[in-house]
């Protein structure tokens, strides 16, 4: 299936994904490839079968709303590239 | 001497309890075997050496250690040191499993070779110059190079079952649902699953009692209907084996991988079981599509953590917060999870739901019905684990449709959340080949009921030919 260079980098912004100008042309190739692989899947007439998302027949599965200790604010920030007044510190957003 | 490479983990535990071995002296011995051979096999990204009063485990590096780096095999988490454990790993701490280490894996578990690993390939103890398999091949690799007495991997399309089967090994995909995620670097969540990778289909049944239980920390988990079983039988007696049609008659297999199964299959006649065939008409045909799209889909939700906010990689240097985002993840992501996220971004995209996605959930429905169809007639499913034996590293890392096709087998019943039990069943080409037992959910006690009366009259030796 043919996949454009403009659909690329529009899922690639979607994805949050930077791809450098000169690697475009590769990432559509495979993309495009691997699309009509799984493009097989339109082959069959499913309109009247339920869809699955989860394997087991499970609903609503409830726990009793109460406190439990979780992680310390230092825990949560040990592991942040760059943490200030106990919390995470990032560029500005434009 | 103890001698690693034959060592089960129900024989560890043997010598522990009757105090012919300290704790202190398997864990050396295990850190000894590391030394002498995981310069070859890189079947680990960290080891941490622990000693305590069980036997010693190996973790697949997507299991969350608190204190102990986790990264998945990627670049993205590569100084991540979590601050909570994932609820398998508390369970091994609970039972007294020491901790030898992390194993390497394909970047968040995607990929059949670990070739995907941002920290390099692991190598398979038959032939160092072939693969593992897959995500799980540091695990594998692990146990059959006697650098551990048993491990846990995880399985998303076939990512347990095998690299068992590439390295001689007994693994079991669970159940969907009976092994807690809680802590688990999240790929696709409706298909993981945590499972054990042993030499012995009784260690197998030992650990995964040891691991299986609802957690109340995963909504998606579920109490086991009835306890698990060390098995003893010998006999496959009153055993309904089904074999189905397309999955021995797939594209791609071997011919060794096929006559192997098949002298597995009249042993099984052998032992008792009545064996028949059946018929899979759409789930193999379609899994493999099916699960290229479901999974990427989800994993290109789970993936979108990684954002260089809170833990992980950040780029240097952005220009504002999109830019640190974007540049951050084209960074800190390998080839593999890059494509998938793009792959899972575009089913899932405006426009193009309902084509792909909403789709693949069709046929995911079809492929469960398909599945209980056949369980009407048989208690259990036989088939080829994986379409080939182990490969060369390099073989197939250029393709990466190619590599797919190494899960064409394992994909279909995991699909339908049905645990799957690899047990090697021969070699071919010196290598060996793994049968794939595939039962109806939560039927894991008949899996290692037949899997151990099989192993037994197989005979096979899990010590690598070149190492014995």
């Amino acid at each position: 299936m043919a996949i454009t260079s403009e659909q690329v980098l529009h899922v690639a912004r979607l994805a949050r994904l930077e791809i450098p100008a000169g690697e475009i042309e590769t990432v559509r190739e495979q993309l495009g490839a691997i699309l009509e692989a799984v493009s097989k899947v339109s082959e069959l007439d499913l309109s009247d079968v339920e869809p699955t998302s989860h394997p087991l027949d499970l609903v609503n599965v409830w726990d009793e709303d109460e406190p439990r200790p979780s992680l310390a604010q230092e825990d949560a920030l040990a592991n942040a590239p760059d943490a200030a007044e106990g919390a995470f510190r990032v560029p500005s957003a434009r | 001497m103890i001698d690693t490479l034959r060592l089960t983990a129900e024989a560890a535990a043997g010598l522990l309890e009757r105090g012919e071995v300290s704790p202190e002296e398997l864990s050396a011995a295990y850190l000894a075997a590391v030394e002498e051979r995981d310069g070859e096999l890189h079947a680990y990204l960290h080891v941490v050496g622990e000693v305590g009063p069980g036997v010693p485990i190996a973790l697949k590096d997507c299991i969350t250690t608190r204190g102990v780096p986790t990264t998945a095999g990627s670049r993205i988490l590569e100084r991540y040191v979590p601050v909570f454990d994932s609820t398998v790993a508390a369970r091994c701490k609970g039972a007294g499993l020491p901790l030898i280490g992390k194993t390497n894996m394909d970047e968040f578990a995607m990929g059949s070779s670990t070739e995907n690993s941002a920290y390099g390939p692991s190598h398979n103890p038959w032939d160092p110059e072939r693969v593992p398999g897959g995500s799980s091949g540091g695990s594998a690799a692990a146990v059959a190079g006697g650098l551990a007495p048993w491990a846990l991997g995880s399985d998303t399309g076939g990512s347990i079952k095998q690299p068992a089967a590439l390295c001689g090994l007994v693994g079991l995909r669970p159940t969907y649902g009976t092994v807690s995620r809680y802590g688990i670097v999240a790929f696709a969540s409706s298909l993981d699953q945590v499972g054990p990778i042993t030499k012995t289909v009784r260690d197998n049944a030992w650990l995964y009692s040891i691991i299986a239980a609802r957690d109340p920390r995963d909504s998606t988990t579920v109490e086991l209907s009835e306890p698990v079983e060390l098995p003893t039988a010998e006999s496959l007696k009153g055993i309904r084996i089904g074999v189905p049609r397309e999955m021995s008659e797939a594209e791609g297999i071997e011919p060794g991988v096929t006559e192997s199964v098949r002298r597995a299959i009249a042993l099984a006649e052998e032992l008792g079981a009545e064996v028949g065939e059946t018929s899979l008409p759409r789930s193999v045909d379609y899994g493999l599509a099916c699960y290229y799209l479901i999974a990427p889909s989800e994993a290109s939700s789970n993936l979108a953590r990684y954002d260089g906010v809170r833990y992980g990689h950040r780029a240097e240097g952005a220009t504002d917060l999109l830019d640190m985002y974007m540049r951050t993840r084209w960074e800190g992501f390998g080839a593999e999870p890059k494509r998938r996220i793009m792959l899972g971004t575009y089913a899932l995209s405006a426009g193009y739901y309902d084509a792909y996605y909403g789709q693949a959930q069709r046929v995911r429905t079809l492929i469960s019905r398909e599945f209980a169809a056949a369980f009407e007639q048989y208690d259990l499913l036989v088939s080829p684990t994986s379409p080939t034996v182990a490969f060369r590293i390099g073989e197939k890392a250029e393709s990466p449709l190619a590599m797919y096709l190494s899960d064409v087998l394992t994909i279909p019943p995991n699909m339908a959340g049905l645990p799957g039990l690899n047990i090697p069943c021969g070699l071919s080409e010196g290598l060996p080949v793994g049968l794939q037992l595939v039962g109806p959910q939560f039927s894991e006690n008949l899996l290692f009921r037949a899997g151990h009366a099989l192993e037994r009259a197989i005979g096979f030796d899990f010590v690598p030919e070149r190492l014995r």
